[in-house]
């Protein structure tokens, strides 16, 4: 198929693209990295040489350990959500049912709002503990409604989270589902073996692969979660629903700590390729067969 | 023992009826092929019985239990399945105990069952390997391994042998028949190809249109054919069919046998001219353009001299069946 001489005129096609997409991650990276580095405040002019103080100060804060254990959770919590609920949905959707396709597509929406708009419409049209569809009901069973942001504001979050990756869990599981071949199934009915046994035995293995995708994907974009957490709490009360990208957030922008900032920048690069090497190690032996 | 008796049975899927009302009855130990074109509800009648479709109505009863409406796992048969359907992800030795440990079977029991099937298959050496990593021989031979530690009452396969290579095929057949020996276990084999059937079965059930053409032994079919369908379904080359006046007979149409029909040097009862001759040393197959026929197919054990374009005489040296013009066989 390729020979020596196609094999460098792709390379040479490709450069530009690869040189373009090397240096818009490269030069930020250095630059947040020698930021890191120095004593630069928004609000003061000039710069100094700060050695790896401004990494002290960002892990010495009392804010990073809760902000590090929250991030956990939300990716944790979203991820299980999202992986159990695709699964239970998608073994739905590949049933056959009356009005499959409106469901389908009904599933698969809330990938398409934003991220800001849906936070917005959870916090304002449902959660709001006066006005919210919530509240309502809560009204009318008799019950006192819930103020959600204010007493459990990571689970919120983490639920808000959950229902815009759930669709994108469930398309995933959902085209694996219907790779599986029926006649394991029905080799495996023949066998005697049960629904659940059928599940477990059958139809989880063959999800195995596609579940260590969905992990991994939704790892590297959950570590970044920003907008739900601006737009409903704040990373408040206190810091009970402030992650890592929040807390850089607020040391740049609230308190004009760019030194600062960066330092934490840099701590989450390295936290998250640990975590993406602990995945893969972990769960990547799923992906070569 | 496994008995199966099918009762007036029917299968309709949305408005058409694949299967209309059919009667079978299948005894303990018999080797029973399902065989016909595809699309003739062969394999849809296979699955009625193995319980993976729902019959439209009719009973099906094994061992005289009524098992019309009970699921696959409690009818206690195996199936062998045309894709083998094992699962990717485990081990052979795990393929194979599988329904054993569905069945709740204790570890040790089952690892000795697992070994004397590996055994008998000869698969000993690949129990810690996945399917993936295994020939299509191999893996038809873990299908049927998962199928016998089960101890069934029947086997079904539904075309098993359709996605080997023709070597692997007639041994992978003849390990089956050395199976069925073994084991005495009735079978219900489904197969489009007749040779399967002819060299396989006890007892040929020939389908079309999902109506039962004809039941009978291999020789009765090959020799007592009761319509057109099966007589030009059975035996290879096929059957050839010409109006009886050809040879002077009154039928309306008659059916000979390519190998009961001879080539002769004196004025034979009708002559053609050679249209195809296939020389394979151990037989001649020729194709002979008669007029007021279609082409006449022959064959001619060893060599013949004969080409392309020769002139030959043809006599019938065989039995005749006569077929009236609705397609059934008025004598054989």
């Amino acid at each position: 198929m390729s020979t020596t001489h196609s094999k460098s005129a792709a390379k040479l096609m490709l450069s530009p693209s690869v040189i373009l997409l090397f240096l818009w991650m490269i030069v930020p990276l250095c630059m947040t990295l020698y930021f890191s580095f120095l004593r630069y405040n928004l609000l003061k002019p000039g710069t100094k040489w700060f050695g790896f103080k401004n990494y002290y100060y960002f892990v010495t804060d009392p804010s990073f350990m809760e902000a590090m254990v929250n991030t956990l959770y939300l990716v944790g919590g979203v991820i299980f959500i999202t992986i159990v609920g695709g699964v239970l949905l998608g073994l739905l959707l590949n049933k056959d049912f009356w009005g499959r396709g409106i469901v389908r597509l009904l599933v698969i929406a809330p990938f398409f709002v934003m991220p800001t708009v849906s936070a917005l419409v959870w916090k304002n049209m449902f959660m709001n503990p006066v006005n919210g569809l919530f509240a309502y009901a809560a009204q009318f069973f008799g019950t006192e409604p819930i103020d959600f942001f204010a007493h459990y504001p990571l689970a919120t979050i983490t639920g808000i989270v959950a229902w815009q990756w759930l669709p994108f869990a469930t398309l995933i599981l959902l085209t694996a589902l219907q790779s599986l071949d029926q006649e394991q199934i029905e080799a495996a009915e023949m066998d005697g073996a049960n629904a659940w046994h059928r599940f477990w035995h059958i139809i989880v293995p063959h999800l195995a692969r596609p579940i260590t995708v969905v992990i991994l994907i939704e790892t590297i974009f959950l570590l970044g979660i920003f907008a739900e957490i601006l737009v409903t709490t704040n990373g408040g009360p206190g810091n009970e629903s402030t992650n890592i990208t929040y807390l850089i957030y607020r040391l740049v922008r609230l308190g004009f700590d760019a030194g600062g900032g960066a330092a934490g920048g840099i701590i989450a690069v390295i936290l998250a390729n640990v975590v993406a090497i602990f995945m893969m190690r972990l769960i990547g032996k799923n992906l070569d067969h | 023992m496994g008995t199966i008796q099918l009762k007036q049975i029917t299968k309709t899927f949305e408005n058409t009826q694949v299967i209309p009302p059919l009667d079978l009855t299948i005894n303990d130990g018999e080797f029973v092929v399902f065989v016909g074109p595809s699309g003739c509800g062969k394999s849809t009648l296979l699955r009625l019985i193995a319980g993976l479709e729902d019959v439209s109505s009719g009973d099906i009863q094994i061992n005289d239990k009524n098992v019309t409406h009970s699921p696959p796992s409690e009818r206690g048969l195996a199936m062998v399945f045309q894709s083998y359907a094992l699962y990717p992800h485990m081990t052979v030795r795990k393929n194979i105990a599988f329904p054993l440990k569905m069945a709740g079977m204790d570890q040790a029991r089952i690892k000795e069952k697992v070994d004397s099937a590996a055994e008998v298959l000869n698969l000993t050496q690949y129990l810690d390997r996945r399917p993936g990593q295994l020939s299509g021989g191999q893996r038809q031979r873990v299908a049927i391994g998962r199928a016998i530690v089960r101890e069934p009452r029947a086997f079904l396969f539904d075309e098993p042998l359709s996605n080997l290579d023709a070597a692997l095929r007639v041994n992978m057949r003849r390990e089956i028949i050395d199976l069925h020996r073994d084991l005495k276990t009735t079978m219900i084999y489904v197969t489009h190809d007749q040779v399967e059937a002819m060299t396989m079965a006890d007892k040929i059930v020939v389908l079309n249109g999902g109506v039962i053409e004809q039941v009978g032994s291999p020789l009765e079919l090959y020799s007592k054919p009761r319509s057109r369908f099966v007589a030009g379904f059975i035996g290879s080359p096929k059957m050839n069919f010409f109006p009886g006046k050809i040879i002077g007979n009154e039928a309306y149409e008659v059916g000979v046998r390519p190998e009961h029909l001879s080539v002769v040097h004196e004025a034979g009862d009708m002559s053609g001219i050679v249209k195809s001759a296939e020389h394979l040393g151990s037989d001649t197959y020729i194709r002979v353009e008669v007029e007021g026929a279609d082409e006449i197919n022959v064959r001619i054990s060893g060599d013949a001299e004969i080409h392309y374009g020769n002139t030959v005489q043809l006599k019938v040296a065989g039995p005749i069946h006569t077929l009236d013009q609705t397609g059934l066989v008025t004598s054989n």
